[in-house]
């Protein structure tokens, strides 16, 4: 128990930003209002790349800086900005939406942190990293995030869970082994920013095809409605041959 | 032996102390305020020529009242004091200290509560009933979250004392510890919680919609009255050493020598005025929150002393 | 190398001009194009490969062996093949109104770029390179679901989108944890440690308990792709509510690549545990799959659903059959994974025509297809016949394969695999049956179809079934050697 008060300030601050990002993922599970939520987001991105910064700070690998920059690039500016715009685009800036249960909800997410905590044991136990503590944290937060989007059902809120799961795993290639190959990170910065692209072009379509963006609306596929008249020829032109 | 006899009369000076102090903390805390809500302020010594009033009056006791009501505001009193005897003040190691963990500061937290709960009943009045009930919806969310922080803390230590608490503190240095922190946030919010201040209680009104301990000792007046305001300047003063002198005990005193002990005294009047000035700016930027809020303010803190725990757990060890 | 270049700039280069030209009237024939160089560079590639040995690219970024190149070959056959039939059909579409201009420009754009992620997946070397490209060729097919706009196929793209970000998220879990056990073991400075070959070469020195719990991030996540229950739910959606070539290309494609991904790793974790941990996991899950799936045919009312079902089904099987591991099931897997994407993808070819053809995909609107135009009748038979395992086709020759396997490491399952069999085979002809053979709606005209995809694949599929070519064969054991690490022959 003495050790962490030996693993110098530097490391110190590493831990301390690792559980302010985990903090983050709590804030968003009971933010339930739009904006904020986004907020919060772009926090966990800020917080995130504080963190990265100062393992590369730390560890002297000088490529992390560039993921730093990248992660304020993309996760601090570009998504929270993109998903603001849409929200105010399609004026859901005011939209709170019920969460049944919240502080059961918060309890879940504690649940899963000691979850995390036990499947990361056997890597943390092998890892020679004064940072390895904060590998289960990055597991919690991409656990947290799934549980975000299970018990949301507004896309938003459903998106911003998802990209928390992304900031998860970058933080778990972060602190585990001091992140992954540049070329890799690229690849998955560009998925992650096309797949924000693409969530934003999904915002209107269906808006325009459900005028809501309640994931709640979208049962027209499952198995138990699939008897109900008119499925499977929504599609179909009025006229059918040329 | 010599030793033994100065420990413990520094003991009871640092509780007289202690108990002398509270009204000027909370007479501090009501002028600080008034200056930034641009009031004209009272002179931080019109706490005590209340509490004197009080006390020279005799107290009215409703016909219906039993001896619960009657004996609940010296039962009060008891428990704060008792408890201000166990809390580090000006120096560390003291041993009323030794006596007296953590764990025993909150029951008698929990003691005052159920005695002030029962009197509140005790005469039949609505207002009591309704007191008391509020009080104790509150009391079972807010004990949980004090004992989650107050384990993080005994876990970092390995001792519930605070003595040894503050000792290790003071060994280790300055660390960053992401469980403190969470630990400090949830323990300031049941602080605000537990000696009714804003947002979940006002001390300030009597507005029968939303006050909690003001309803329950509606009845009171004269010399009971006194002590149980006494008894709750005591508490918010317990809560505020407790912030300031575990978190950061900087300053306390080690030994048992004349300068020390007056750098520990300097220390911890000035730590109590910063804290006190930060109680007023969120007081003054915070409103009022609805009753049905609460429970959620409060789950807050304790989700803030659980991830303190777990952080802990997580994160420091191994 | 060269080849492999060839075989992967086509599509991209397709992909940049197409979202250019792609509304144009030759934009079809442009589409076919860059699917016949790659297809022309990949089989070069192939025959190469099969005499040269396996190769690696000059920045080690690249790495063909007998296993994947197969797969690469495969892969630009049936999109060569589904390109050829998506010119037509998708002209009649824009005929019909459904598709406008822009989504044209979209949807030849992205089918190049689909064929070259999935491509991409299967020659690169690295493992992260592995994850960013599987990640990519969902989040390019994601948009061709929804192509129609109706709210049932954005619901669809939707569910496709988020349950494939969710699961494949997983994956990049795990291959962080690979890449952690390996940096362990090789040491943190090394810029190479996530290739596969050198991974491979290391495996035996790697961490078990961390590689094993990699493997369960994997196995969830890729195994959302490959469709695995109960992590299937996206793929009856997004294969349903589509256009019919993308239906084929997800359903012959894409599940293979996941597959691919995961027996590569499940080649690392069982050169590092030496037990059996990935198989047994492998065998439950694609057990679990094959059964339940089945199950779920009996109970579809859309043609192109029920199609994705008995997916499942065979994607299910042939990770049983990875799972199983041993020369034998291993080389029933391959052949399985062959013969299944040709077959499903031109049962799916023939579907898009059926449905045109009745207007709808509901299975008790298509009624009587045989006698509008006996072509497509036959062919959705002939289709059916041959996925649902009857001799001669070449499904029946690999899933004999597959029982015979079964039979000798674990007599018992062969129960539950017979069993799962005639489920599946009941459940895709009671449908079947009235569809082909019913009477035809009054007005029903035939259309103007271009069967020649459908045949070749069908004619592929009874060869593979009749007699297995010798240089097919040696290929095969080649993979087999690779993956088991003995000869099935």
């Amino acid at each position: 128990m003495t050790q962490f008060a030996q693993i110098g300030v530097f490391n110190q601050a590493i831990v301390l930003f690792a559980a302010l990002v985990l903090f983050t993922s709590f804030i968003m599970l009971a933010q339930t209002r739009m904006l904020p939520l986004i907020f919060s987001f772009a926090w966990q991105g800020a917080l995130l790349a504080v963190a990265t910064a100062l393992v590369a700070f730390v560890s002297g690998h000088s490529h992390l800086y560039v993921s730093a920059l990248m992660t304020v690039a993309l996760k601090v500016v570009a998504i929270p900005w993109l998903l603001y715009r849409l929200t105010l685009q399609l004026k859901i800036q005011f939209d709170a939406e019920p969460v049944r249960h919240p502080s059961l909800l918060l309890l879940g997410g504690a649940g899963l942190v000691i979850f995390s905590y036990s499947v990361a044991l056997p890597v943390v136990h092998r890892s020679g990293l004064a940072t390895r503590n904060t590998i289960a944290v990055s597991v919690a937060v991409i656990l947290i995030g799934m549980l975000l989007m299970i018990a949301r059902k507004k896309a938003l809120a459903q998106v911003i869970g998802f990209m928390s799961i992304e900031n998860g795993l970058f933080f778990s290639a972060v602190v585990s082994t001091y992140g992954m190959p540049l070329v890799v990170e690229l690849g998955v910065a560009f998925d992650v920013l096309v797949a924000a692209i693409l969530f934003g072009v999904f915002f209107l379509h269906m808006r325009e095809s459900f005028d809501s963006l309640d994931v709640d609306r979208l049962t027209r596929l499952s198995e138990a409605r699939d008897s109900l008249p008119g499925h499977g020829e929504a599609g179909e032109a009025p006229e059918s041959h040329p | 032996m010599d030793h033994y006899l100065t420990a413990w009369l520094l003991a009871a000076a640092q509780t007289a102390l202690f108990v002398a102090a509270a009204p000027l903390l909370a007479g501090w805390v009501k002028r600080v305020k008034c200056h930034m809500q641009n009031r004209a302020a009272p002179p931080v010594a019109q706490v005590y020529r209340d509490l004197a009033k009080l006390f020279r009056k005799q107290p009215v006791i409703a016909e219906n009242a039993s001896w619960v009501f009657r004996a609940t505001p010296y039962i009060v009193f008891g428990a704060m004091l008792l408890s201000a005897a166990a809390i580090p003040l000006v120096a560390v190691d003291l041993p009323t200290g030794a006596i007296a963990d953590v764990i025993v500061l909150v029951g008698f937290a929990a003691l005052a509560r159920f005695f002030t709960a029962l009197a509140g009943l005790d005469i039949g009045t609505a207002f009591g009933g309704m007191g008391s009930s509020r009080e104790m919806t509150v009391a079972a969310l807010a004990e949980p979250a004090m004992l989650m922080a107050v384990f993080t803390l005994s876990m970092t230590a390995n001792s519930t004392n605070l003595s040894a608490v503050i000792n290790f503190n003071l060994d280790a240095g300055l660390v960053l510890r992401p469980s403190f922190l969470f630990a400090l946030s949830g323990f300031a919010m049941v602080a605000v919680a537990e000696t009714g201040r804003i947002p979940v209680d006002n001390p300030a009104t009597h507005l029968e919609l939303t006050m909690i301990h003001e309803a329950m000792i509606l009845e009171y007046s004269g010399r009971h009255l006194g002590l149980i305001e006494w008894a709750n300047q005591i508490k918010l003063m317990i809560y505020a050493v407790l912030m300031a002198n575990v978190f950061w005990p900087w300053g306390i005193a080690r030994e048992f020598t004349a300068p020390a002990l007056a750098l520990g005294a300097v220390a911890i009047a000035a730590k109590l005025a910063l804290l006190a000035v930060a109680l007023v700016v969120w007081e003054t930027v915070m409103a009022k929150m609805r009753l049905f809020r609460v429970p959620q303010f409060l789950g807050f803190a304790l989700l803030l002393s659980l991830l303190g725990m777990l952080t802990h757990v997580v994160l420091e060890t191994g | 190398m060269t080849l492999l270049g060839i075989t992967l700039v086509a599509p991209l280069a397709g992909c940049l001009l197409l979202a250019f030209l792609g509304h144009r009237k030759a934009a079809g024939w442009l589409n076919i194009g860059a699917s016949g160089v790659s297809f022309g560079a990949s089989a070069a590639l192939a025959l190469d490969v099969f005499t040269g040995g396996p190769q690696l690219s000059a920045g080690k970024y690249f790495y063909i062996d007998a296993f994947n190149v197969y797969l690469v070959a495969l892969t630009a056959f049936v999109g060569l093949t589904t390109a050829i039939f998506s010119r037509p059909y998708m002209r009649h579409e824009v005929e019909r109104g459904r598709v406008t201009d822009r989504r044209m420009r979209l949807y030849h754009s992205m089918y190049q770029g689909f064929l070259f992620t999935m491509l991409l997946a299967l020659s690169t070397n690295n493992l992260g390179i592995l994850w960013v490209a599987m990640e990519a060729a969902t989040l390019s097919t994601v948009l061709l679901v929804s192509l129609y706009r109706t709210p049932e196929s954005i619901e669809a793209a939707w569910k496709y989108f988020v349950l494939c970000g969710v699961g494949i998220a997983q994956a990049l879990f795990g291959t962080v944890l690979v890449y952690f056990a390996a940096e362990q073991h090789l040491g943190g400075e090394r810029e190479d440690t996530l290739l596969w070959t050198v991974l491979h070469g290391a495996a035996a020195n790697l961490d078990p308990a961390v590689l094993s719990l990699a493997f369960v991030f994997l196995l969830v996540g890729y195994g959302t792709k490959v469709g695995l229950v109960p992590l299937h739910n996206w793929l009856p959606d997004a294969h349903s509510e589509g256009p019919t070539p993308m239906s084929a290309v997800l359903s012959g494609l894409l599940l293979n690549v996941a597959l691919y991904a995961l027996v590569r790793l499940k080649m690392l974790v069982d050169a590092s545990l030496h037990t059996s941990l990935a198989g047994y996991l492998m065998m439950g899950f694609g057990l679990v799959s094959f059964m339940v799936a089945g199950l779920f045919l009996h109970r579809q009312h859309d043609i192109k659903r029920m199609f994705s079902y008995s997916s499942i089904e065979h994607m299910g099987l042939m990770t049983y059959a990875f799972g199983l591991g041993g020369p034998l099931a291993t080389f029933g897997a391959l052949l399985h994974m062959t013969v299944h994407s040709l077959t499903k993808s031109a049962i799916f070819i023939t579907v898009g025509y059926a449905s045109q053809l009745a207007g709808t995909q509901r299975i008790d609107r298509i009624r009587g297809i045989i006698r509008t135009q006996p072509a497509i009748g036959w062919s959705l038979l002939i289709g059916t016949i041959a996925i649902a395992g009857f001799p001669p086709f070449g499904v029946f020759t690999s899933e004999f394969l597959l029982i015979t396997a079964t039979m000798k490491a674990w007599p018992w399952l062969a129960v539950p695999l017979l069993i799962g069999f005639g489920v599946a085979f009941a459940g895709l002809f009671r449908h079947l049956q009235p569809m082909v053979f019913g009477e035809p709606p009054a007005g029903q005209k035939p259309l103007h179809a271009n069967m020649l995809p459908v045949m070749v694949h069908l004619v592929l599929v009874l060869w593979l079934g009749l007699s297995i070519p010798a240089f097919l064969a040696r290929w095969f054991e080649q993979a087999t050697v690779l993956i088991s690490g003995a000869s099935p022959l």
